[in-house]
């Protein structure tokens, strides 16, 4: 039969018989997700800083050290079997775990592991400050990072840190070990891999990269030698779907195993249905607004003080934002260590009027808040412009893309800003040095990184206490001083925390042993199985 | 002097050609970078610091003036280079070659129905003007043109995927499909086709339907009003009065007579409905999760990312000016004036 003929055959069968739709499971061994994936722009670990890739990659590469899904609180080590803290800790060894390997069957070697920093410092790309913080450049780190022999990889921080911080930020992302020689046999002009590894995988970890097409589909096979045994689905797959009503379809006709962007009304639609279960997973991302300091009346603390108190948290969160935010008012997420849980604040309008009264603003003024485009942005800045008319403050509300807000917003050309923030690794560090430490607050400093630069709010008691903390080696004294620096942000900063994130994540009840943690990369695909 | 005619004539179209391209890209360059979004943010991300932010900047040739910026981008593209797209770090002709085919299947499937369902609409419509097929037909054309095709969208799929289960759901086909089939050509159907995949085949097209059909709705209502109100033109002039008069039968009158005097205008609208699908369909794509050029441009413009937007861009140009060429040479076929 000609090609043609069986093209128009095949025709014919489908008019007579319907379409026909696909086929009514995903298969027992592959793990199917819907999820909106458009922020992937690379793979490689020493650029990842977004929410997806984060969590690709954690799957991909075992770092340093790790946070496993057997116990997310407790920091082991990942590729060191060990480690060892000396100088005053200024210095650390760690001893290489044995008789890994990576997917491409090169043996994981304390090379690799100094290798892999130093790639990250030489390439310099947005998540290098992670390490680079501790004092190492292009120039020293082959020096201050290094193999010592074999099994045993030695760094040396060339400033002033607490080694608990060190070592939690070698679970980031940037400390994921990555296979030398496989990377480095694909180097042009120097590039140490770079753009090869954009879209490619050389690590150890629990699954490797198949396929990455953008905007489309991610494919993961699983690695059989893992060291923590073979995962439970030989593949993983994260289809691109952007639209939350199509992934809630999908769940539904079982063509995915799980949706991971359903909205509040979409979580609500499919509760009532009992293939489907609905898991919460407390994130490490906040929702805050920040007054910009340097706005004549924002610059005033009891002006925010009022806001603050004019923030109506809890209907806000048992209305619209149902499930998927929880009242959360200092700059550490709940649930990590050194957090404040405190909420102190209620809707007090009648202490509100009071505050700007004393501000010398009891006739209300006029202010805009520039946030997001996407839910729930928008939603929380209508109410929040219901909540501050009630102190007779009038809010012009604009929202923009990303891209659009973020230059505004490192600039300093806003009044306040709704936004969120997510930690870049699981140390108090990582929140305090963004919320509470503007070492320089002049414009030309252009600490664009830093939130507290960015509202033009430096504070000398706040830096202080920042610096101490980051520098304390007793983890007591360490953790109630980041207690003592959020409990001081909460008053005096110009930042008003109102919620953190719950992920609300949709599946199939025959799927099991999904783990999203507090940060955006501690997410493990290897437990999943299917029953 | 024929030939010197034919070569002036050929010259002529080629340097309008190029001045249309150049205009175009020009024109998309300078848009592009008086809009608000950064392109380095979309690149390193809102927590980088100013260093690496200069870096990547500088990298972009940012610093540059505009047009300087253009240039490079012309002396790029005179070597075959559209650059690489921040936003799927691929070079954008391997985007495109991805991309556009899954839009080349849509717009092409919803043309076709248009054609197919649209015209014999508007000439029934015409024919039995102001009674009960008009009614309908004007019906049909208005929620064609005027409901939302995202909510639409959404409804079919309820309905025929949910509910019926007819079609495959979101997507170009099922993910335990993918990467089975070697790409060819790029739509998916006659890549299957060609190697025998049909199980493939078959999916891809219960993918495509529901699509397919919603755009097609749209271009069915269009064709439809236009159709329509071509043939009331036709229908009313003295011509056809005398041929009735002559006995001729209706369907000749009708198909032989009018609607041949009408097919100019016809191509014309074919064509332009046609290029105006192939630009992409952000929200049936979208819906559908339909991995097109016109999400890719879209979301290309939002981060500002030049290189994929430019390369988008003239594919669509090329599209527009490919169609009216292509219309062009319908019209000679199909009305023997121009071909004097």
């Amino acid at each position: 039969m000609t090609r043609l003929k069986k093209l128009l055959l095949s025709l014919t069968v489908l008019a007579a018989f319907g379409m026909g739709s696909s086929q009514a499971a995903t298969p027992d061994n592959t793990f199917v997700m819907a999820k909106d994936i458009a922020d992937i722009i690379t793979m490689d670990p020493a650029e990842v800083f977004e929410l997806t890739t984060g969590e690709i990659i954690a799957n991909i590469y075992d770092r340093i050290m790790m946070f496993e899904p057997e116990d997310l609180q407790t920091l082991v080590g990942g590729v060191a079997e060990s480690w060892e803290v000396s100088n005053k800790g200024s210095t650390i060894t760690f001893k290489i775990r044995p008789g890994l390997k990576f997917h491409s069957g090169n043996p994981v070697r304390a090379e690799d592991v100094a290798w892999s920093l130093q790639r990250v410092v030489k390439l310099n790309k947005t998540p290098a400050f992670i390490i680079t913080q501790f004092g190492w450049t292009a120039e020293n780190v082959d020096e201050l990072v290094k193999a010592t022999d074999d099994s045993h990889v030695r760094i040396t921080i060339a400033e002033e840190f607490s080694p608990g911080l060190v070592l939690n930020a070698m679970s980031a992302g940037v400390a994921s070990v990555i296979d030398k020689e496989l990377v480095m046999s694909h180097e042009k002009d120097g590039d140490l891999g770079y753009d090869w590894l954009k879209s490619n995988s050389a690590g150890s970890g629990a699954f490797s990269l198949k396929t990455w097409k953008a905007n489309e589909i991610v494919t993961l096979d699983a690695n059989a030698n893992y060291r923590h045994g073979a995962p439970g689905m030989k593949r993983v797959i994260l289809r691109h779907v952007s639209e939350p009503s199509s992934q809630r379809l999908l769940l539904e006709k079982a063509d995915i195993d799980m949706a991971r962007n359903l909205t509040p009304d979409q979580v609500k639609g499919v509760m009532g249905n009992s293939d489907i279960s609905i898991d919460g997973h407390p994130k490490g991302t906040i929702v805050y607004m920040a007054a910009n300091a340097g706005h004549p009346i924002l610059g005033k603390t009891e002006v925010v003080q009022a806001i603050r108190n004019l923030v109506d948290y809890e209907s806000m969160a048992n209305s619209f934002l149902a499930g998927q935010f929880v009242v959360h008012q200092a700059f550490w997420p709940a649930g990590l260590w050194g957090a404040l849980e405190e909420t102190p604040y209620r809707q007090d309008v009648a202490k509100a009027k009071s505050l700007l009264q004393a501000a010398g603003h009891g006739d209300g003024f006029e202010l805009t808040i520039h946030t997001l485009t996407n839910s729930p942005f928008p939603e929380i800045a209508q109410a929040l412009q219901a909540n501050l008319a009630q102190g007779g403050i009038k809010v012009n509300i604009v929202t923009l893309e990303g891209k659009t807000l973020w230059p505004k917003y490192r600039a300093r050309e806003h009044d306040i800003i709704l936004a969120r923030w997510s930690p870049d690794y699981v140390d108090p560090h990582s929140n305090a040095d963004a919320f509470a430490h503007n070492p320089d607050n002049r414009l030309e400093a252009k600490l664009t990184g830093v939130l507290a630069w960015r509202n033009a709010w430096a504070d000398e008691s706040s830096n202080m206490l920042a610096v101490k903390a980051r520098n304390e080696l007793d983890l007591n004294k360490r953790r109630d001083q980041y207690l003592e620096l959020q409990a001081m942000l909460q008053k005096t900063g110009p930042f008003v925390i109102m919620f953190q994130q719950n992920e609300q994540v949709a599946r199939r009840k025959n799927l099991q042993g999904f783990v999203s943690g507090s940060n955006f990369d501690l997410v493990f695909y290897r437990n999943v199985t299917k029953q | 002097m024929a030939l010197q005619s034919k070569l002036t004539s050929i010259l002529g179209v080629l340097t309008s050609l190029l001045l249309t391209f150049i205009g175009l890209t020009a024109i998309t360059f300078v848009i592009g970078r008086m809009m608000p979004a950064d392109p380095v943010l979309a690149i390193v991300g809102d927590r980088a610091s100013q260093e690496v932010y200069d870096q990547v900047y500088l990298q972009l040739g940012l610093d540059k003036p505009v047009y300087i910026q253009y240039l490079r981008y012309l002396e790029q593209l005179v070597e075959g280079d559209l650059g690489t797209s921040i936003m799927t770090a691929q070079p954008v002709l391997d985007d495109i070659i991805r991309f556009f085919p899954a839009t080349l299947e849509l717009a092409t499937i919803a043309t076709l129905l248009g054609i197919f369902v649209g015209i014999p609409m508007g000439v029934l419509a015409a024919v039995h003007q102001g009674r009960w097929p008009d009614h309908i037909v004007r019906v049909i054309s208005l929620i064609g043109y005027s409901a939302p095709i995202f909510w639409l969208g959404m409804v079919a799929l309820l309905i025929f995927y949910a509910n019926l289960g007819w079609v495959a759901g979101p997507g170009r086909l099922d993910v335990y499909y993918d990467g089975i089939v070697e790409p060819t050509t790029g739509i998916l159907m006659i890549d299957a086709a060609m190697s025998g995949e049909w199980d493939i085949f078959h999916n891809a097209l219960s993918h495509l339907v529901l699509p397919a059909t919603i755009l097609g709705t749209f271009a069915l209502a269009y064709i439809a009003r236009m159709t329509r109100s071509f043939m009331l033109d036709q229908l009313n002039q003295e011509y056809i009065l005398t041929a009735r008069v002559k006995g001729m039968p209706e369907h000749k009158v009708i198909w032989g007579h009018a609607f041949r005097n009408v097919l100019v205008q016809l191509i014309t609208i074919i064509g332009l409905t046609y290029a105006s699908l192939l630009e992409g369909s952000v929200l049936t794509e979208t819906v559908f999760s339909w991995p097109g050029i016109g999400q890719y441009i879209t979301n290309s413009l939002f981060n500002n990312d030049m290189n994929a937007v430019l390369g988008g861009t003239i594919v669509v140009g090329a599209c527009f000016v490919g169609i009216n060429m292509l219309s062009d040479l319908l019209y000679r076929l199909v009305d023997p004036r121009i071909r004097k």
